[in-house]
């Protein structure tokens, strides 16, 4: 295991490098840069400004010097966000995406999973007709209508909740129901096939002959490997609803990293294109290895290697 | 999302609707906070670097420049009381008024504006509006001719004489700033309330960014008894419908960004006040191109613009066609008179059909009859607001009228 541990995490730096290469290279091959203004500055504001990002070096140069840096762990400042390091504009709207949306995950969890296994127990069933239609809905229907509905609802129409912001407990409300519709309806229908199939096992049925109690059966021998796929699925969402939804953020005026990723770009802020790309690979790789161990603890037939 | 007017009097009345919102509205008893919001997280509110009508609205809060625009857009003294100008009206001899002090107790000095204004064309601070400055003397040397021969005395050395130059002097640009702080903490001295030390009537206490921007009365300020609200809390949103939703429910007071296709069903209600905005709509022309290079091409394609129809139907919010290029809004060299009043127009926007005639009149005499022999040529566009794409569309069925064909070009990066 610790070795196995030692090299996923050196596959990791190979691929972080990777990433960071390729995205360092396709960035300044996006025309415009972060300047670029109607009334463009004077050419000795701009030769000041391109050095002081260091943007008058040659290309290869500059790789240089930012992946140097990058080893020493120092992102930069931000290009657009004067004043403003690359590491804290990611720290702080982290902190703000991932409490609401680890919340969303948690909710997703603990619904999806119940629904699916309900779903799946009451196969063909009008239970399992309903929990199937509402999971096409909630698949179907993306976040931005969610919220939008919601908040019409809600904040407008019912005067309950309020409409920005993350100050109070009623605030995570929309924004956590919006988030998480999608993975819920997502989750209960990997949870019901997965399920289905489980259950239709020689294992469960020597089970059942044994006279297992129902719950027992569910429980300790269904769930456990019904789940495996869910938690593949877990490893990627974890990671992307962690650094935040561009749409829902914007909808509820919540401070967190989801619009950093658009914003950079059409910004041309290099240094925060950069700086999200490479903390959203490096979380979305931390995560599939977390995955991958959580499999071998679930189902220890499960070799790594 | 950006609104980058690069004028005054914009600046002028998103302020004075700030404030207008409080008398009228339930939420605004004084002594409590008001909310409302004026723009998304600003990129920076360093006098200086600023170039954003947002972003200036929240720097005239905290800082004030030697004079200050009062609510019907007229020069009053602010931190001067009052200015001595010589009689070839270049030189301008402020006093500053006595005890003035920064939010944090130290005293404002006249040497704070000669910092300040010096740092703003420094090609090192690299401020878009460093350009505002060109009218002092020493701006192509790099060393204005700024001086203060004591603490309460600032000296200002113009080209020539520059009759708006009260008005500048109230711009964000020229708020004084504070060399200490800027020395000690660079660029980031903007983004901490514990270093955003300002001269103006209002100091920050909070700054979550993406979330909303606080400020308190600052008790240091010369006018603090007259000031209004003890808190006003800039809401930083940047979705025109969270935003009308927000103003409904009572959240925020002021907004005024709200989405265009909620303008007919606002546009009868009390709380809805249209304001000019100095700006107008344009769309250039490349004139590398040989066809473009002509005049006539391009008066004939200017005059086939139904302007009306744009203001009406794509732009919805109480715009004017537009017969010249300065926008309404200006005063003349005498300020009681309009400056298009004095210019008039170039073509009557209100006359299409006429209009249309003579394009297709003038089109012809170009020596290109009904369009023909003119190749189709690409319109470029970008993503910042849907009316763009729609402005394109009615440009292309308007020039179509002439036997012109254009081709919509989507590009995102392109400012507007």
């Amino acid at each position: 295991m610790g070795r196995y541990i030692v090299k996923r995490v050196f596959l990791a730096v190979v691929t972080i490098w990777l990433v960071a290469t390729i995205t360092f290279f396709l960035m300044f091959m996006i025309p415009g840069g972060p300047f670029l203004a109607e009334k463009s500055p004077s050419p000795a504001t701009l030769e000041a400004l391109n050095r002081k990002y260091g943007l008058d070096q040659p290309v290869i140069v500059q790789y240089k010097n930012y992946m140097l840096n990058l080893l020493k762990g120092e992102l930069g400042e931000s290009i657009k966000q004067r004043g403003r390091t690359v590491g804290d504009i990611i720290s702080r709207g982290f902190k703000v995406s991932a409490r609401v949306g680890g919340i969303s995950i948690l909710v997703s969890v603990l619904i999806g999973v119940p629904l699916g296994c309900v779903a799946a127990l009451n196969r063909g069933k009008w239970l399992d007709n309903l929990i199937m239609v509402v999971a096409t809905f909630g698949i179907a229907v993306p976040s931005f209508v969610i919220s939008t509905v919601l908040m019409l609802i809600f904040s407008i129409k019912l005067d309950l909740l309020p409409t920005y912001g993350l100050t109070s407990w009623q605030h995570y409300i929309m924004p956590v129901i919006a988030l998480s519709f999608y993975p819920t309806a997502y989750i209960s229908r990997l949870m019901r096939t997965s399920m289905l199939d489980v259950l239709g096992q020689d294992y469960m049925r020597t089970a059942k002959a044994k006279g297992l109690s129902q719950f027992k059966m569910l429980f300790k021998h269904a769930l456990r490997n019904a789940i495996l796929p869910v938690v593949t699925y877990l490893g990627p969402l974890i990671a992307y609803t962690l650094t935040g939804s561009f749409v829902v953020e914007k909808i509820f005026t919540i401070p967190g990293l989801g619009n950093e990723f658009i914003s950079s770009i059409t910004g041309r802020d290099y240094t925060m294109i950069m700086g999200t790309t490479i903390f959203l690979a490096s979380l979305v790789i931390i995560m599939n290895l977390v995955v991958d161990i959580a499999y071998k603890i679930i189902d220890p037939r499960i070799k790594l290697k | 999302m950006r609104k980058r007017i690069a004028l005054l009097v914009a600046i002028v009345m998103v302020f004075s609707l700030v404030l207008s919102a409080c008398g009228g509205n339930a939420g605004g008893t004084k002594g409590g906070t008001l909310a409302v919001n004026v723009g998304s997280d600003p990129d920076t509110i360093d006098p200086a670097l600023n170039s954003a009508v947002d972003g200036a609205t929240l720097i005239i809060h905290v800082f004030e420049g030697l004079y200050t625009l009062d609510k019907n857009g007229v020069p009053v003294p602010g931190q001067a009381k009052d200015v001595q100008i010589s009689d070839d009206g270049t030189v301008y001899t402020f006093t500053l008024r006595d005890g003035l002090k920064w939010s944090d107790g130290k005293p404002v000095t006249a040497s704070d504006f000669v910092y300040a204004w010096n740092r703003a064309i420094d090609p090192e601070t690299a401020a878009d509006y460093a350009y505002m400055f060109e009218v002092i003397e020493g701006y192509e040397e790099g060393k204005l001719n700024v001086t203060a021969p004591d603490d309460k005395t600032v000296v200002v050395k113009l080209k020539n004489r520059v009759p708006y130059f009260l008005e500048l002097t109230a711009f964000p640009a020229f708020s004084p700033v504070r060399k200490d702080i800027i020395e000690q903490h660079g660029d980031a001295w903007a983004t901490k309330p514990e270093t955003y030390i300002g001269n103006g009537p209002y100091k920050v206490t909070e700054w979550v960014p993406g979330s909303h921007i606080t400020m308190t009365k600052n008790e240091n300020y010369w006018n603090y008894k007259n000031l209004g609200m003890q808190n006003i809390k800039f809401v930083l949103m940047d979705d025109p419908g969270a935003q009308l939703n927000a103003f409904i429910k009572g959240e925020i007071l002021f907004t005024d960004d709200i989405p265009n296709d909620e303008i007919d069903t606002w546009k009868d209600k009390p709380e809805f006040h249209l304001e000019g905005q100095l700006g107008t709509y344009y769309v250039s022309f490349n004139t590398q191109r040989e066809y473009l290079n002509n005049p006539k091409v391009r008066q004939a394609l200017i005059l086939a613009v139904d302007r009306e129809f744009i203001v009406r139907e794509i732009g919805k919010a109480g715009q004017v066609p537009a017969g010249a290029f300065v926008p309404i809004g200006l005063s003349d060299a005498d300020p009681s008179k309009e400056f298009r009043d004095v210019g008039g127009n170039y073509y009557d926007p209100s006359d299409y059909e006429g209009n249309l005639e003579k394009a297709k009149q003038i089109l012809a005499e170009a020596g290109y009859p009904n369009g023909q022999g003119l190749p189709a040529f690409e319109y470029l566009y970008n993503s910042e607001s849907e009316g763009h794409r729609l402005i394109g569309e009615a440009l292309q069925d308007m020039w179509g009228k002439l036997g012109v064909k254009i081709n919509l070009v989507f590009r995102n990066g392109l400012h507007s």
